[in-house]
């Protein structure tokens, strides 16, 4: 394993490095074209509509899915500590939350109660997993994920059915937990008060990278104000990095001015889902639900 | 004492019982019941292959039970039909292909029943041996692949990325499973494998209150299951694996009745136990 120790992100050898990397299934790509690094100590933000392939990538990240173009390197010896957006148990399966925590390795009971403290269930460590509320369930994940002292987690909307209160407690611990053991994060959140305060890059997923940068360019942009106003449709506030302009005829307008049909030409793919385009060349990508990766879901969801 | 033949059964079918404990049990979490009966379903057409081509009993069973069980993955992949129908395809056709090869083959004499239903009480001493011998490695195996096998079964996906390789747990289980059928399939025939696999386990699932506690409670219920059944066999004089079987049903049955139970781990009850 290697040690969690802190480090200065900007010049340790990265956790994890994408580099062009997508996920082709059933003749269509959930997700192309992602560039991104993770640091020790850092904490990157996954944000997109539904469909836009944040769980697709994180499963790239975690070695859950393979590339099939681009190139995915991780550390040697990476530890990972993983909360996926999906689980369901088989309940005939006993399985108390102290059995949880020791689900993929030994773990010392002083390490268990601390992370069921830190994370607020330590009253629960004898209840039967399948009796947890699904926000006790999420902390009793999130625990188990932080308890193995990974180098590097990734949580895919860890807080969800987490109450208000909750939520917060919970974002101040994954903040604490990067200070703390210095592990990098990589995190799916919805939550634009995390994004935003406790971030150190978001990168914008639809498709394809969309865009990428600080929360602070973020929340002084107009699109982020627009948003709060509740006029945005949620993408929106990170269009603060566009390079492009979507124009209403489908074409976009560049940066430096000139007018394509698509925002990569090189690479054809085109997946973006703001609100002031809807032309019919783009529904076969748009409207769909099911681009998690999540093979399982897939079929039903398609029609 | 090994002399008597219904020593000899008790044995061998206590020695079964104990190895198809664990497995059982992943079985009943993974939903795999009709997988188990289609891999031991395809158990028949090994026997029809071994007499063909003159081949050890033992090993042409799993053999074909692990060609059968890497045909349905392979034809899963391709998505066309459910997983559901093609284990129906796969069960039955193995089934009719060994029933029919059989018949073909006029020069041999062998009693369809004692594969089909289990002759526990023409156990040899070198049964003994198999069962006992095979019946540790498999359960070394599974000892050994226990905390991939049980995290993957709560979640693939975990395992996969905390770097306990479930794929390769998967395919050792799916050896393990046809290992456990070609010994199995004397005790309690053909039939009635999958009936050894999930009853006990089932049975168990109500008194355990982990994933250990309940493949050794299978294990042990199993067992019970065959002395109890073999003695009512021996009493009633009735066909031996299909007593096992009600046996096991009985025990499954009582699980099921109410009972008060003062260790019932609810968390709310618990609440504060701990330091």
């Amino acid at each position: 394993m290697l040690m969690n120790k802190q480090a200065d992100p900007s010049t340790s050898e990265p956790l994890v490095e994408l580099k062009d990397a997508g996920v082709y299934r059933d003749k269509r790509w959930l997700v192309r074209g992602v560039d991104l690094t993770i640091r020790r100590g850092e904490i990157l933000t996954l944000i997109g509509p539904n469909g836009a392939g944040k769980s697709t990538t994180a499963k790239l990240v975690t070695g859950v899915l393979r590339s099939d173009e681009g190139s995915v390197r991780r550390a040697g010896d990476l530890r990972i500590g993983y909360v996926p957006q999906k689980l369901t148990i088989d309940w005939t399966m006993p399985l108390s939350v102290r059995r949880l925590m020791r689900l993929t390795g030994k773990l010392s009971d002083v390490d268990l109660d601390a992370a069921l403290a830190a994370t607020g269930i330590p009253h629960l460590i004898d209840a039967e997993v399948r009796h947890l509320s699904g926000g006790e369930f999420q902390r009793a994940l999130l625990a188990r994920a932080i308890a193995r002292r990974p180098d590097l987690l990734v949580l895919d909307e860890p807080v969800q059915g987490v109450d208000f209160a909750g939520e917060t407690a919970l974002y101040d611990l994954i903040r604490q937990i990067r200070h703390t053991t210095g592990c990098g994060i990589l995190l799916i959140s919805h939550d634009l008060h995390m994004v935003m305060a406790g971030t150190d890059t978001v990168i914008c997923l639809n498709g394809h990278v969309c865009c990428r940068g600080t929360p602070e360019t973020v929340s002084r942009s107009e699109d982020y104000q627009r948003l709060f106003g509740g006029a945005g449709r949620g993408l929106a506030l990170y269009s603060h990095d566009h390079d492009h302009t979507h124009l209403p005829d489908g074409r976009v307008l560049h940066g430096d001015g000139s007018i394509t049909d698509h925002c990569h030409p090189a690479d054809g793919h085109h997946d973006h889902d703001h609100a002031h385009h809807g032309h019919d060349d783009h529904d076969h990508h748009h409207g769909h639900e099911h681009s998690h990766a999540d093979q399982a879901g897939e079929t039903g969801r398609h029609a | 004492m090994l002399d008597d033949f219904f020593v000899r059964a008790l044995l061998a079918g206590v020695g079964v019982a104990l190895t198809s404990g664990p497995l059982g049990c992943f079985v009943v979490w993974r939903r795999m019941a009709y997988f188990g009966d289609t891999m031991a379903h395809s158990a028949l057409l090994g026997v029809a292959l071994s007499l063909l081509l003159q081949l050890n009993l033992l090993v042409s069973v799993f053999c074909v039970a692990v060609i059968v069980s890497l045909l349905l993955l392979l034809l899963q992949r391709q998505k066309a039909l459910s997983a559901d129908a093609l284990l129906g395809i796969l069960s039955h056709s193995t089934l009719a292909i060994g029933l029919v090869l059989v018949a073909f083959m006029t020069w041999v004499r062998i009693d369809l029943m004692a594969f089909l239903f289990g002759d526990i009480l023409a156990v040899t001493r070198q049964d003994i041996t198999l069962i006992w011998g095979g019946g540790l490695v498999v359960l070394a195996a599974v000892v050994y692949l226990w905390r991939p096998l049980v995290a993957s079964t709560v979640s693939e996906d975990i395992a996969e990325a905390e770097g306990l390789k479930p794929e390769r747990a998967r395919l050792l289980f799916m050896l393990l499973m046809a290992l456990v059928i070609a010994i199995a399939m004397k005790i309690v025939g053909i039939m009635l494998i999958t009936a050894l696999l999930i009853i006990p386990a089932a049975t168990a699932r109500r008194f355990a209150a982990s994933p250990e506690k309940m493949a050794v409670f299978a294990s042990l219920i199993g067992a019970l299951a065959v002395v109890g059944g073999l003695f009512g066999s021996l009493h009633y004089d009735t066909p031996s694996g299909p007593s096992i079987v009600v046996a096991a049903l009985v025990f499954f049955i009582l699980s099921l009745l109410p009972v008060t139970r003062s260790n019932r781990s609810d968390g709310v009850t618990n609440k504060g136990v701990r330091p």
